[in-house]
């Protein structure tokens, strides 16, 4: 153990000065944005112009590409649009509402993500403290994650169908076989963490395993839980959209991109699209602030 | 050498040992690790008795088994042949009594516990009630100088101070039989003369049973009933010497004719060791 010669500074996250080099970036990003929607968009546009028999400049093609109803690539502005109209304007209870999709694929989120949490930690358990399970689960477990989830989904919807599971069941199903797996290797992990030394103490006490288990290991494991939820968290929101890909699901996150799709909606799968990795940020954010709150509790340090 | 120890020598103190019960008590003890090249012998045909009351330091260079003999007696290694009694009974059976605290090199405390809390593991493990656990660890923590660091967390802590606070958990839940590696080797030497200090008058006041491993002759000279010196490869005694330097003596004593002495005596049966190699 090190002697403690730490400074303790706050965590300063956008220091003074940074905004305008991020603001810079984000420019940038949109002006490559809006500039691929011209390019992409454009050959629709002056078929569209030509037909119309009118002469025409360069600023009705760049007006144009920036306004179709279905383009290749939709304009930022357009995503904009799109996502007040169903986010703001449409009331939750409404179909057409995003808050209303990204509610039905947050609770098959949640709920799959507790699958796999429960599950990835219960695995992590057995492997740790029995050897033969270590032998017997781990290549398993690694080879379960190399089949596409795609591959697995109608499967699993179709043997969950039978026995009479629908609904958030098999979504959450499907998302929790994508999210145990970091929760399981960053476990399996924190629980083996413990320095021999922090063992031999726990033996010199004639510690039972479950002793050993609830004042060591669990808590030895925590720094290594977090960054495993993080990542769980989020394929468990992949999950959960791709799942309502092949059900047929009428409502989510995975709807709207399926439906967009048959349409050729692509503002909608956009929307969508921006819906989903907001949803991400938030449940990070959220995972993120739990292990805050876990390493104050904790000393203030992991 | 076994001749030489079981002829014995004056007692040291009013006390005849012979008197004083046993503690430790190992017979022929050897101790071989196979290793994917070689077995490597870390103890060979040990004889050693520790009386109750004893301050024994294990001394000796780096490798030659004197944290393999202390695990032993602490049962976190098993003997290849030989016996072995802790109290009277097998060392498994000591460590399943909790017989002994033991303080290891670094000082093993788990960061996510406040320091009080570190004190009270044992005691929770042991499934005392809340309200011993947090007398005991008070008790202790002040014993050791650290009262009012109870909340700090152990990085806020530096490494003498964290290695204390490893004594005061050690001893917090009253061991007749105290283990310590190397409890002051990694920490600077001023630290050090003041830790030695400490021990020893917890030595003095407590009567408890200490043995100590060290690789330092100063720290086992000045602490010592009975210096254990020991040679590497394979790891075997040597010569046990005793050591009746006056009791109540602070850092001083280590200039006194009594304790150089006693210090050449220790230097000469450790440079015979190093004439087998």
């Amino acid at each position: 153990m090190s002697v403690a010669a730490t400074t303790l500074a706050p965590p300063v996250r956008l220091k003074e000065g940074k905004a305008l080099p991020i603001l810079t970036v984000l420019a940038a990003l949109a002006v490559v944005w809006y500039l691929g929607a011209v390019w992409l968009n454009a050959p629709q546009v002056r078929e569209r112009l030509e037909r119309a028999g009118q002469p025409w400049s360069a600023t009705d093609l760049v007006a144009g590409t920036w306004a179709m109803e279905r383009p290749v690539l939709p304009a930022p502005h357009q995503i904009a649009v799109e996502l007040w109209d169903t986010v703001v304007d449409k009331p939750v209870t409404s179909k057409r509402s995003l808050v209303h999709h990204a509610g039905v694929t947050l609770s098959a989120t949640l709920a799959g993500f507790a699958i796999g949490v429960v599950l990835g930690i219960a695995l992590a358990i057995g492997i740790v403290h029995a050897v033969t399970l270590d032998r017997s689960l781990m290549p398993w477990i690694i080879a379960s994650q190399t089949i596409p989830i795609l591959a697995i989904a109608p499967m699993v919807v179709v043997v969950l169908g039978n026995l009479g599971f629908t609904g958030v069941l098999p979504k959450a199903v499907i998302s929790g076989y994508l999210s145990f797996f970091p929760v399981t290797i960053g476990m399996v992990k924190g629980l083996r963490s413990p320095d021999p030394i922090q063992l031999d103490l726990m033996r010199t006490y004639s510690a039972t395993r479950a002793q050993v288990f609830s004042k060591l290991r669990w808590p030895a494991s925590t720094v290594f839980l977090f960054p495993s939820l993080k990542v769980a968290i989020a394929l468990a929101l992949v999950g959960a959209i791709v799942a309502e890909l092949p059900t047929g699901a009428q409502a989510g996150l995975g709807a709207r991109l399926l439906a967009g799709s048959y349409f050729g909606q692509t503002v909608q799968i956009w929307s969508a699209l921006f819906m989903s990795a907001f949803l991400a940020l938030v449940l990070i954010a959220a995972v993120a602030l739990c292990e805050r709150l876990v390493v104050r509790l904790r000393g203030g340090r992991p | 050498m076994t001749a030489r120890m079981a002829a014995g020598r004056p007692a040291p103190s009013e006390t005849e040992p012979a008197s004083r019960p046993a503690v430790v008590e190992a017979r022929g003890l050897s101790l071989v690790f196979q290793t994917p090249d070689a077995p490597v012998t870390a103890l060979s045909e040990v004889d050693l008795t520790i009386r109750k009351g004893d301050f024994v330091s294990l001394i000796g260079p780096s490798g030659c088994g004197k944290t393999t003999l202390m695990r032993v007696v602490a049962d976190l290694e098993k003997p290849t042949s030989g016996s072995i009694l802790v109290n009277g009974v097998s060392p498994e059976q000591a460590r399943l009594d909790r017989a002994y605290g033991y303080v290891f090199q670094a000082p093993a405390l788990y960061p996510w516990r406040t320091i009080e809390r570190n004190v009270m593991l044992p005691h929770e493990i042991m499934g005392q009630p809340a309200a011993q656990r947090r007398e005991r660890a008070r008790r202790y923590l002040d014993l050791v100088g650290l009262a009012g660091f109870e909340r700090k967390f152990p990085w806020q802590l530096s490494g003498g101070m964290q290695q204390r606070v490893s004594i005061a958990r050690a001893m917090s839940f009253e061991p007749a039989l105290l283990l310590m590696d190397e409890p002051f080797g990694a920490l600077d030497e001023i630290t050090r003369d003041t830790l030695n200090l400490h021990l020893l008058r917890l030595w003095e006041k407590t009567g408890i049973t200490v043995i100590f491993v060290t690789h330092s002759i100063p720290e086992a000279v000045f602490l010592s009933s009975r210096i254990v010196v020991m040679s590497p490869r394979p790891g075997r005694i040597l010569e046990v010497i005793d050591s009746d330097l006056p009791a109540g003596r602070d850092l001083d004593a280590r200039e006194t004719p009594e304790f150089l002495e006693v210090a050449r005596r220790v230097r000469v049966a450790l440079r015979a060791g190093h004439s087998y190699d």
